[in-house]
């Protein structure tokens, strides 16, 4: 039993990571109706920036929120640079973008970082608080961050002009335009912030699976199982599939298939919710017309 | 009085599509124009050619500046609100959200506070209503809310694009008393459009007919409803 509720807490703790990574993906397709591909990539390259600064003898926290801040400007300059060219061009012009923007960072990461497994450290480092049998205290520090950062959101969409805004652009864009909202200036910020929340969660991630140039493809693709799985359209089915792909891949890889094959229950939940119910658990059902 | 709007050898496109042919009319300030025309005639197009929200080429000048070929959301910072074809509701954002955006581009919180306050008792529907969805309201409402957004802005200038579409005829005479009052208290001028001839021509002291694309006859709203010919020939009344 111990054992048990030691692999959930786990699995909750990574499932906030890949309940973040959802809501990154989540946040840019709501207003595009684009997959990032290249999401995971950008927040690996945002944590080898925390790790040269962590290096360079910066404190962790400043290191941190100096991070964050450049994976926000950083992210609305990628977007203004490279996808506001090609806004209104075809699907596949985008997704190519995507690819494109996902190898530069992988490979620009491994020759100025190399490929060596690099230790990233944990601002909450074992014996800081409720260290038990069940969980660790990076654990519990990380389900704090990503609930912190939750609730940011939240209170950024629901309660300032900008959230509101930033809403309004995704829904209707029209409209807003009549209201006098910069909806492509919208569109960059949706993106300095889904690469803020992806840089915080690399850097939550790093002190568990270390760090390396691919570190994160694993993880997108649990934060997209997760999206799926809660609907690639509602923000808050998204970080609920998040919590729950982790606790499924934690238990399911200590009790049934083994750690090995884990990455397959990202892939079977992908496969599955996209044939049996593309919207997932709380999306809406949008009928395209033809 | 001077003239607030001015257009003249208006083109609009929409790709290679010309729909708009060198339309040219003038906006009194303070005054209430109309723009009327069979269905495909160029009404929506013209409006949003004057909110650059089509290619055109031609003039636009706003109180004798030009607009044309500023972005949408410039031209509406200068004062401009536009109640667009289909209304342009967020229908899943609150009653109350949409009115805040409507003042999205104003610099004065207390202000846009106050305005929705004065709105709420315009239209007492649309307090009760305020944190319900817009997309929930009854089409009566929603034009009601479309015409509270654009008015959010303070605009100088106000774009109607067929306010009485679809709506039952003791509403529509609601939503004409309503644009009147708002003419004459608020002092804002109106450029409307509208399939509904006599009763447009009735609100408007300023009448343009469209036929695909050109202005074919303009005049005083009096002169033209008092037209036997062209009543018969274009209004079809
Ligand atoms: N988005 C568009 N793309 C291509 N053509 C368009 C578009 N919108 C309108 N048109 C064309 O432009 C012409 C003028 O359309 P417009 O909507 O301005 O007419 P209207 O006078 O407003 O008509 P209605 O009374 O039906 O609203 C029509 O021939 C229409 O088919
Ligand atoms: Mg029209």
């Amino acid at each position: 039993m111990e054992a048990f509720l030691h692999q959930v807490f786990s699995g909750l703790a990574t499932g906030g990571i890949y309940a973040s990574m959802a809501l990154a993906l989540v946040m840019i397709y709501q207003s595009t109706h684009h997959i990032n591909f290249s999401q995971g990539e950008m927040a690996t390259f945002c944590t080898f920036i925390a790790w040269a600064l962590i290096e360079t003898g910066f404190p962790y926290w400043v290191a941190f929120f100096a991070t964050v801040a450049i994976g926000l400007v950083g992210g609305m300059a990628i977007q203004r640079i490279f996808l506001r060219p090609v806004e209104n061009a075809p699907i596949l012009t985008n997704v190519i973008v995507f690819i494109g923007l996902l190898v530069i960072f992988n490979s620009t990461a491994g020759w100025i970082f190399d490929h060596t497994i690099k230790a990233f450290p944990s601002p909450f480092p074992r014996g800081t608080f409720f260290d038990t049998q069940y969980f660790s205290s990076h654990e519990i520090g990380s389900i704090m961050v990503t609930l912190l950062v939750l609730v940011a959101l939240y209170a950024f969409f629901r309660f300032t002009p900008l959230g509101l805004a930033m809403r309004a652009a995704a829904q209707n864009p029209v409209s807003s335009r009549l209201v006098g909202i910069r909806v492509s200036w919208m569109l960059a910020l949706g993106w300095g912030l889904a690469a803020a929340i992806g840089a915080i969660a690399g850097m939550m991630v790093a002190p568990i699976v270390y760090l390396d140039p691919n570190m994160m493809a694993g993880i997108l693709l649990y934060g997209f199982a997760g999206a799926l799985l809660g609907g690639i359209d509602n923000p808050w089915g998204a970080v609920f599939g998040g919590f729950v792909v982790g606790v499924l891949e934690n238990v399911l890889g200590a009790y049934v298939i083994g750690t090995e094959l884990k990455l397959t229950v990202a892939l079977v939940l992908i496969v599955g919710v996209l044939t049996l119910k593309p919207t997932g658990l709380f999306g809406k059902v949008v009928v395209t017309r033809v | 009085m001077g003239a607030i709007l001015q257009a003249s050898n208006l083109d609009a496109f929409y790709g290679p599509t010309q729909v708009l042919f060198g339309v040219g009319f003038e906006l009194r300030e303070g005054g209430i124009t109309t723009i009327l025309g069979a269905n495909g005639a160029g009404k929506t197009t013209t409006l949003r050619a004057v909110c650059g929200m089509v290619r055109t080429a031609g003039e636009v000048r706003l109180e004798g500046e030009r607009i044309d070929g500023k972005a949408t959301e410039d031209i509406v910072r200068k004062g401009i609100a536009h109640v667009p074809d289909g209304r342009g509701t967020f229908t899943a954002l609150t009653v109350e959200e949409n009115l805040r955006l409507g003042g999205y581009v104003r610099k004065d919180r207390d202000g846009v506070a106050a305005d929705i306050e004065r709105l709420y008792e315009r239209f007492p529907r649309l307090k009760e209503r305020r944190r319900q969805q817009a997309g929930t309201l009854s089409g009566g409402e929603q034009q009601m809310l479309a015409i509270s957004r654009a008015l959010m802005l303070r605009p100088r200038l106000l774009l109607l694009d067929e306010p009485s579409f679809g709506l039952a005829p003791l509403i529509v005479k609601e939503i004409f008393e309503i644009m009147r009052t708002i003419n004459r208290e608020d002092g804002v001028s109106m450029l409307l459009v509208e399939q509904n001839a006599s009763l447009a021509l009735d609100l408007a002291d300023h009448a343009y007919l469209l036929e695909t694309g050109k202005v074919v006859i303009a005049g005083s709203a009096d002169t033209i409803k008092n037209d036997e010919q062209v009543r018969r020939s274009y209004l079809g009344y």
